[in-house]
């Protein structure tokens, strides 16, 4: 992504006119239309096709499986394609390596964005994909030159007074500047100022709470989850610029956004699909996001089961609690992790994925399950262990079974 | 939703909260077993073939490959996800939610549909039943088998809708289904082309490129319908179909590429060389276009039909990409033109477009068809053969609509029955013709091999090698 414009290579989906039957099955199954025809071929819209690979399966010809690079600035086009009676030959650009994910409105992923995503989804064990039946995703429409300017809508407190963090539910409303997220997205907030050297504060990421169409349904606003950072990594006290600056927002407040951010942590939309969320603290907010996305739609009866594993270290810390606790048990099975109950073992949420046993490892073998894990780095390998047991005590191989997931998409984890 | 495998019939229909209609399936699916052994695939019930089975309907569950017995095929009921809050997208009832039972008003003229449509699945494998002795590889015998498979599961699907739908005189339908035989005098199936014979593996590939295009286009407008069940299972039966045109376009695709292979050696067009090389002329491959041209081209009925006016306006039946077409999926005051013959000329005229549907249908799988066409040609082309395949005029060798009673040349002129009597054996097959491919058919099984007249394909099933064997006869 760091490479100039120039050299900026995209990979294009194409159909190969010659193989190439016209059954129109790619088009029935594109769930994004990215694929149309004319009574001489099926082609590939470059700008539309989110690499979901929906179509790849039930072609009966492997015609649909064509790909050749192109400059990003300069794909194929519809009619270009659309006069082909066989694939244009392999150039140079087909050796040379593909540049980052493609973003839609051709700006670039920052580096400090890049470097928080790569640290936040290593424990995938390889690259990550988004479901097939995920959305697409706008990625990169603000950058930190061209924010994007949020009124604060509101701000108040989710963890109890006594408790010993301070996690703020945060609302941000756009007015009439479009600002598309989708669940399990990020967004970023440059606080104003300068840092001790004088320049301008680095961007801060955080993870949008609310669904897709808001945080108040059909209003151009969104929601976060954050933490007032009161000390380091190391337990030492230090006060966190950016949190403080957030969780010390008022009502009418303006603040600076980028994003959105992330094309891969994003939720399935097909009927029938299953979610296993695993999280931790602010870790929730993307959990928040999806399980709201599902509660509305709960009167269409799509299916699915959503199963959530959730640790704090005690109720009064868990953000959210009140409302999850109101969500009926047919439309989510919810475990909750207590670590610092007076007078209660610790208990941490592999504990109970363990407790759990069966149906964890039936909805991991399960293709309809997707499992989204988000929190602190920490709870990461004991998550992994979890698993890992489980499944040989199923008589199964985790290492393989990660493999498969990754591969089919149904696995992801941002945690930091 | 996930396909059920552990049931007797898979099915993503949640059969099991449904006892009465369980059993009535499960009482059905002994009587299909036993038509699929007297009248499936010959001498095939031992054979592991290496099939495709949809293992859910989501585009992920498409890629299940492995070799299986026939009978042991895990034929079910799949249909595509429902759709919340879907509405009719055209005729009268436009807006309105899909029906999800059907209105007592429709019964039986849907019911109709669905036993004609229903009528075709087992035809196929009736007609293709003895084609497997004579297979030009293993390729082609596991190609062939898949198609006679997915046909079976298709009869499954419209059994369903007759017995989830439409009660005991559904179940009776089933039943008849299963008792009508193709070319049968006393009991034959419903449409005529499904009464010819599929002597050899030409006409099957050319069955498979035109006819099943004819049934891609029936399906896909009744996966329009309002009535959700139908149009979800339509839906899913596409998908299916279109390895079955794969197979026919290839099929003929490849045949095509052997003879100009063999043309290019022998530095001939010599029909009569050609023959004495074992390989199918030129000519002879477009007569058997035109044949099954023709034919297919008569299953779309009259070009003007109150029927089909009826079937939209109620909103039983679509056109092709109904949802995509800009305009008011009314169509009270559009006009469509079709051909007409008048005194000795061929004029065109437009007519109510209601009315013309059925011609609109087929006007839209001859595109497809054109462009199947095209492909071919391009493939002649590439060997830098001069010779171009084209389809006949839409009213040659027709024996429905307006064209019934008149003779039409391939180009398009009106001739007298004198002229016919002497030219047609020019643009159809004849029976000599009919027994030089005939004698071409050897059965050739070795992996990796192919007969003489057909080349082999650029790829195998599933990016398995060419010489993978597809069938294990064990």
């Amino acid at each position: 992504m760091n490479a100039p414009q120039e050299h900026d290579i995209a990979r294009q989906h194409l159909i190969d006119p010659e193989i190439c039957i016209r059954c129109n099955t790619c088009e029935e199954m594109c769930p994004v239309d990215a694929i149309t025809h004319d009574s001489r071929n099926y082609v590939v819209k470059f700008d539309v096709c989110n690499w979901c690979n929906a179509c790849i399966g039930p072609c009966p010809t492997g015609a649909i499986d064509s790909i050749r690079n192109v400059l990003r600035a300069q794909p194929f086009s519809v009619e270009e394609q659309l006069t082909w009676d066989v694939l244009p030959d392999t150039r140079e650009l087909d050796s040379m390596p593909v540049s980052a994910a493609p973003s839609p409105a051709g700006s670039e992923t920052p580096a400090e964005v890049q470097q928080i995503t790569d640290v936040a989804t290593a424990g995938h064990g390889g690259p990550a994909l988004a479901p097939w039946s995920a959305s697409h995703p706008y990625v990169n429409l603000y950058s930190a030159k061209n924010p994007v300017s949020a009124t604060v809508t509101g701000n108040f407190r989710l963890t109890a007074e006594d408790a010993s963090s301070d996690i703020h539910h945060i609302v941000l409303d756009f007015g009439a500047t479009p600002f598309p997220v989708l669940e399990g997205q990020s967004i970023g907030i440059i606080p104003p100022g300068l840092d001790e050297n004088g320049k301008p504060h680095l961007l801060r990421m955080y993870s949008v709470a609310s669904p897709r169409d808001g945080e108040r349904p059909h209003y151009n606003n969104l929601s976060l989850t954050v933490k007032r950072v009161v000390e380091d990594h190391e337990g030492q006290p230090a006060r966190g610029v950016a949190s403080n600056y957030v969780c010390d927002l008022a009502k009418g407040d303006k603040v600076q956004v980028t994003g959105p951010y992330g094309s891969t942590y994003l939720m399935p939309n097909h009927p029938g699909a299953s979610i296993m969320m695993i999280c931790t603290g602010t870790g929730s907010a993307p959990m928040r996001a999806m399980t709201e996305r599902r509660r509305r739609r709960m009167d269409m009866k799509e299916g699915g089961d959503l199963m959530l594993f959730f640790g704090a270290r005690s109720p009064g810390e868990l953000p959210y609690f009140g409302p999850l606790q109101k969500l009926p048990e047919d439309f989510i099975d919810i475990n909750f992790a207590f670590s610092r109950v007076p007078g209660e073992p610790k208990q941490y949420v592999q504990d109970l994925i363990r407790k759990r046993s069966d149906k964890v490892f039936q909805m991991l073998k399960d293709d309809n399950t997707y499992i989204y894990i988000c929190g602190l780095k920490g709870m990461e390998t004991g998550v992994l262990e979890a698993f890992r047991d489980i499944c040989r005590a199923h008589g199964a191989d985790w290492e393989t079974l990660r493999g498969d997931m990754l591969r089919k998409a149904r696995f992801h984890i941002e945690t930091y | 939703m996930a396909i059920d495998y552990s049931e007797r019939i898979p099915n993503n229909v949640d059969l099991s909260n449904n006892k009465t209609l369980q059993r009535a399936l499960e009482n059905w699916q002994p009587a299909f077993l036993d038509w699929w052994g007297d009248m499936g695939p010959e001498g095939s019930p031992n054979y592991d073939v290496y099939l495709r089975t949809a293992v859910s309907v989501d585009p992920t569950g498409w890629a299940h490959f492995d070799h299986v017995k026939m009978p042991d095929y895990r034929w079910g009921i799949f249909l595509t996800p429902q759709e919340q809050n879907k509405k009719i997208t055209f005729g009268d009832h436009k807006g309105d939610d899909v029906w999800q039972e059907v209105p007592g008003e429709y019964r039986s003229t849907l019911r109709r549909i669905i036993v004609t449509q229903g009528d075709t699945e087992p035809a196929s494998v009736e007609q293709q039943r003895h084609l497997g002795l004579t297979a030009p590889s293993l390729y082609d015998l596991r190609n062939l088998f898949q198609v006679n498979v997915e046909e079976g599961r298709h009869l499954w699907a419209m059994v369903y809708l007759l017995h989830a739908h439409f009660g005991r005189d559904g179940r009776e339908e089933g039943e008849a289904l299963l008792e009508r035989r193709s070319g049968d005098a006393d009991n034959p199936r419903i449409l005529t082309a499904f009464n010819e014979q599929t002597p050899d593996w030409l006409s099957f590939f050319m069955f498979t490129f035109f006819t099943d295009r004819d049934g891609k286009y029936q399906l896909a407008s009744l996966a329009e319908s309002a009535f959700d069940p139908l149009a979800r299972t339509c839906k899913f039966m596409l998908t299916e179909e279109a390895h079955h045109l794969f197979v026919g376009e290839q099929g003929v695709g490849r045949a095509i590429q052997r003879t100009c292979e063999v043309m290019n050696e022998l530095k001939t067009d010599d029909v009569a060389r050609l023959r004495a090389a074992g390989v199918i002329d030129l000519p002879t491959l477009q007569k058997y276009m035109n044949f099954h041209f023709s034919v297919t081209s008569d299953l779309y009925g009259s070009e003007i039909s109150s029927n089909a006016a009826t079937y939209y306006t109620t909103g039983l039946k679509g056109r092709f990409e109904e949802t995509k077409l800009d305009d008011d999926h009314k169509l009270d005051n559009n006009e469509y033109e079709v051909m007409d013959v008048a005194g000795d000329k061929i004029l065109s005229r437009h007519v109510a477009a209601l009315s013309a549907l059925n011609e609109r249908l087929r006007d839209d799988w001859i595109t497809d068809v054109q462009a199947g066409m095209d492909r071919w040609n391009r493939i002649v082309a590439k060997t830098g053969v001069n010779f171009k395949f084209t389809l006949p005029h839409k009213g040659f060798h027709r024996k429905i609509g307006m064209f019934a009673d008149v003779h039409v040349a391939p180009d398009g002129r009106l001739i007298s029955e004198a002229e016919w009597t002497h030219q047609h054996q020019n643009w159809l097959p004849t029976a000599d013709d009919r027994l030089y491919v005939h004698s071409l058919m050897g059965r050739v099984v070795e992996p990796g091999k192919f007969a003489g007249w057909i080349a082999p394909p650029s790829r195998g099933i599933n990016n398995q090698p060419v010489n993978f064997d597809y069938v294990r006869f064990n």
